[in-house]
C-alpha cells in the first residue's frame, strides 16, 4: 500500500508548492469566486428557507410543524429512508462486487442497466409502477383480489424510491473497486482467509469512504425525491404525502409558513446526515 | 387455541373499556377532489364529523386529496381508493362508470341538482387597478395580453374556461364555429403558462406574478382576494359566462368494500343541508338552496349564464373539444 501512496503524496506536495507560487491575486480571486458562489447558490437559498419559516415568529413555526399532517409526512419520509437506504446499500455492494470481481456474459449490459434510473425521468419511473401495480395495470386485478395496496400507499412510494436511488451506492463503488483490482483480496484468500473475512477486513476498509458517500447521496435522494413519488402517492393528506409533497401541498394551500417550515425540516435532515459524515471522517482521521 | 381465545377476550374487553359503553367506531373516508375545494372541505369535514357523531355516535375522519380534476379521476381509476369523489365536472366522474364501473350508470340522478351541491362560474382576476382595462372576453384576446389558465387536458376548471370563452365567441358571431375557433386560437396564443390544475394556475398568477389576467373559478378568485387582499387584485366578471356544476358521487364499489356506503352517502347529502349550504356560500361557491342562495346573492355579481347543455352535455363537449385531435389540439397546434 505504501508503495502506491508514496509517489502520489510527492505529486501532491509538488502541486501544492506550485499553487503557492501562483500570483496572490489569482489565489485570492479563486477563493473569492468559490466563496461567492457557495454563498449565492447554497447559503442564501438555505438561509431564505429558514428566514421565511420563521417570518411570523417561532410560535407560528412550531404551530406549523406540530400539525398532524406535517408529522405524518416526516414519519413517512423517515420510514421510506429507513427501508430504502439499507436495501440499496446491500444491493449496491452486491452489484459492485459482481461487476468488478466476476467475468460473465452481458456484464456491460448490466453496468448500463444500473444507470437506468439516473437517465430515466423520475415521472416515468413513477409511471412504471402505476402501469405495473395500478388497478388497470399488469398485476392490478390480482392485487385487488387479495386486497394488497401498493400504488397510492406506502409500498408504492417505497418501491419508487428504491428504483430511483438504486444507482447511488453501486455507482460510487464500481469505479473504485475496478481501480483497486483484486490483488489484495487474492493475497488474503491465498493466506487462508475465508470469503467473508476477506470482505470485512480487506475490501470493506478500502471502499468504506466511497460506500459512506454513496449511502449519503442515496439517503438524501430517498428523503428528497419528488417526481416519482408524486406519481404513485395519490396525495392523501396525512397519509401518503412525504415531506417534499407536503411542502407543495402547503404552498398551494397558501400556507407559506407551513411550506417553509417543512422545507426547513427537510434541510435539517440533510444537514444532520452531512454532520454525521463529517463526524465519522474526523473520528477516522484522528485514529 | 385456548390461549388465543383468552387473548381475544382480553383484547376485546380492553377495547370496550377504552371506548366506554357507546361502542363507537371510527370510520375513515377518503374524499378525492379537484384543486380549489381545499378550503371548502377543510371547513366542511369537521362540521360533518360533528353531525355524524350526534346522529350515530360514530366518529368519522375525512382524508382529502386535491389535484387537477382529470388527474384525480385517473388516479381513482388506477386504484386510489376514494369513498367519494367531488370533481370539477361530470365527464371526469362519468369516467369511473365508463372505464371501470365503479359507480352506477345513473350516478348523476342519485342526488339533487344533477348531483351538484354547489355551482360557480368562470371569471377573471386582474392586477389592482386593472391596468390592461380588461372587462370582457373580447379584451383578453387582444395582442399583448398575457393569460394564465390551466391545461384543459388535466384540469376541469380549464375545460370550463375554454367552454365559457367558446360560448361567448359563438354568441357574438352568430354561432359561427369558424369565428369561435379563431377567437379561441387567439386566446390560447396569449396563454403564458398552462398549469396542470386550477391552484397551480393561481399560484403562477398570484405568487410568481405571471400574466395580466387569470381565468378561473369565481370561488377561486374570491379566495385569492380574501387570502392576498383586495388591494392587490381585482375580480372582473364578464358579461357572459358558463354555469359550472361540479358534481359529487359515492364511489360505490370502493365504499362497499370499505363498508362506508352509508356514511359516504350522508357525507354528500349533508352538503345539501342548510348547514352545508352555509359553508358553501361562505367559501364563495354559489349555494343551490334558495334561502341560503338569497342570503349570499349580494356577494356575487350577476351575469348572463349558459349551461353545458348548450354543447349537448359533457360527453359530447369532451369528444368534440378535448379528446385527442379535438378542437383544443387543433387550435393549440395552430397557435404555436
Amino acid at each position: 500500500m505504501n508503495t502506491t501512496t508514496q509517489p502520489l503524496h510527492k505529486d501532491k506536495i509538488v502541486a501544492q508548492q506550485r499553487a503557492l507560487q501562483d500570483p496572490t491575486w489569482v489565489r485570492w480571486s479563486l477563493i473569492a469566486i468559490t466563496i461567492a458562489f457557495i454563498s449565492l447558490f447554497i447559503c442564501l437559498p438555505l438561509g431564505l428557507v429558514i428566514y421565511q419559516a420563521l417570518s411570523k415568529g417561532l410560535q407560528a413555526y412550531w404551530a406549523a410543524l406540530s400539525q398532524p399532517d406535517t408529522w405524518s409526512a416526516i414519519k413517512l419520509t423517515l420510514l421510506v429512508a429507513v427501508i430504502t437506504v439499507p436495501l440499496n446499500t446491500l444491493f449496491g455492494v452486491i452489484a459492485a462486487w459482481a461487476i468488478t470481481r466476476f467475468e460473465f456474459k452481458g456484464k456491460s449490459l448490466l453496468t448500463t442497466l444500473i444507470d437506468l434510473p439516473f437517465s430515466v425521468s423520475p415521472v416515468i419511473s413513477g409511471f412504471i409502477f402505476v402501469l405495473l401495480f395500478g388497478a388497470e395495470g399488469w398485476f392490478g386485478k390480482w392485487l385487488m383480489e387479495y386486497d394488497i395496496k401498493i400504488i397510492f400507499a406506502a409500498p408504492g412510494i417505497i418501491l419508487a424510491t428504491l428504483f430511483i436511488t438504486f444507482p447511488f451506492v453501486a455507482r460510487q463503488l464500481i469505479p473504485l473497486m475496478q481501480e483497486m483490482g483484486h490483488q489484495e483480496e487474492e493475497a488474503a484468500l491465498s493466506l487462508g482467509a475465508s470469503g467473508w473475512k476477506t470482505f470485512f477486513s480487506v475490501t470493506l476498509p478500502n471502499i468504506k469512504w466511497a460506500l459512506l458517500y454513496g449511502v449519503l447521496l442515496c439517503n438524501a435522494r430517498a428523503m428528497g425525491e419528488f417526481g416519482a413519488v408524486s406519481v404513485v402517492s395519490g396525495h392523501i393528506r396525512g397519509m401518503t404525502n412525504t415531506l417534499p409533497l407536503h411542502v407543495e401541498v402547503c404552498y398551494n394551500d397558501y400556507d407559506a409558513i407551513g411550506a417553509f417550515a417543512s422545507a426547513s425540516i427537510l434541510a435539517a435532515l440533510a444537514i444532520v446526515t452531512l454532520v454525521l459524515k463529517t463526524g465519522l471522517e474526523w473520528k477516522q482521521a484522528k485514529r | 387455541m385456548k390461549h388465543n381465545i383468552l387473548k381475544f377476550v382480553f383484547a376485546a374487553s380492553l377495547s370496550i373499556l377504552a371506548t366506554g359503553n357507546s361502542q363507537a367506531t371510527e370510520v375513515k373516508l377518503l374524499n378525492v377532489s379537484y384543486d380549489p375545494t381545499r378550503e371548502l372541505y377543510q371547513e366542511y369535514n369537521p362540521v360533518f364529523a360533528k353531525y355524524w357523531k350526534e346522529k350515530t355516535g360514530d366518529d368519522v375522519s375525512v382524508n382529502q386529496s386535491h389535484a387537477g380534476s382529470g388527474k384525480q379521476a385517473r388516479s381513482v381509476l388506477e386504484g386510489l381508493e376514494a369513498d367519494v369523489v367531488t370533481l370539477a365536472l361530470a365527464y371526469d366522474v362519468d369516467q369511473l362508470y365508463q372505464k371501470r364501473k365503479l359507480i352506477p350508470e345513473n350516478w348523476q340522478s342519485s342526488l339533487p341538482n344533477n348531483s351538484a351541491p354547489y355551482t360557480s362560474t368562470i371569471v377573471f382576476l386582474v392586477r389592482k387597478g386593472n391596468p390592461k382595462g380588461i372587462k370582457d372576453w373580447n379584451d383578453i384576446i387582444k395582442s399583448g395580453i398575457s393569460i394564465v389558465t390551466p391545461n384543459p387536458k388535466t384540469s376541469g376548471g380549464a375545460r370550463w374556461n375554454f367552454l365559457a370563452a367558446w360560448g361567448y365567441a359563438l354568441k357574438h358571431n352568430n354561432n359561427d364555429e369558424n369565428a369561435a375557433k379563431t377567437f379561441i386560437t387567439q386566446l390560447y396564443k396569449n396563454a403564458a403558462v398552462l398549469d396542470t390544475g386550477a391552484r397551480g394556475a393561481t399560484t403562477s398568477f398570484v405568487e410568481r406574478e405571471i400574466g395580466d389576467v387569470l381565468i378561473t373559478w369565481e370561488n377561486e378568485a374570491y379566495m385569492v382576494l380574501k387570502e392576498f387582499g383586495a388591494d392587490k387584485f381585482e375580480l372582473v366578471t364578464p358579461s357572459l359566462s358558463i354555469l359550472t356544476e361540479p358534481p359529487v358521487a359515492v364511489v360505490e364499489d370502493v365504499a362497499r368494500k370499505h363498508g362506508t356506503t352509508e356514511v359516504a352517502t350522508e357525507y354528500l347529502k349533508h352538503l345539501y343541508s342548510k348547514e352545508g349550504q352555509e359553508i358553501i356560500g361562505k367559501n364563495y361557491y354559489r349555494p343551490i338552496d334558495p334561502e341560503i342562495s338569497a342570503k349570499y346573492a349580494k356577494q356575487f355579481q350577476s351575469l348572463q349564464l349558459f349551461k353545458i347543455d348548450e354543447f349537448g352535455g359533457w360527453n359530447a363537449a369532451q369528444n368534440k373539444f378535448f379528446a385527442d385531435d379535438g378542437v383544443f389540439d387543433q387550435i393549440y397546434a395552430a397557435g404555436k
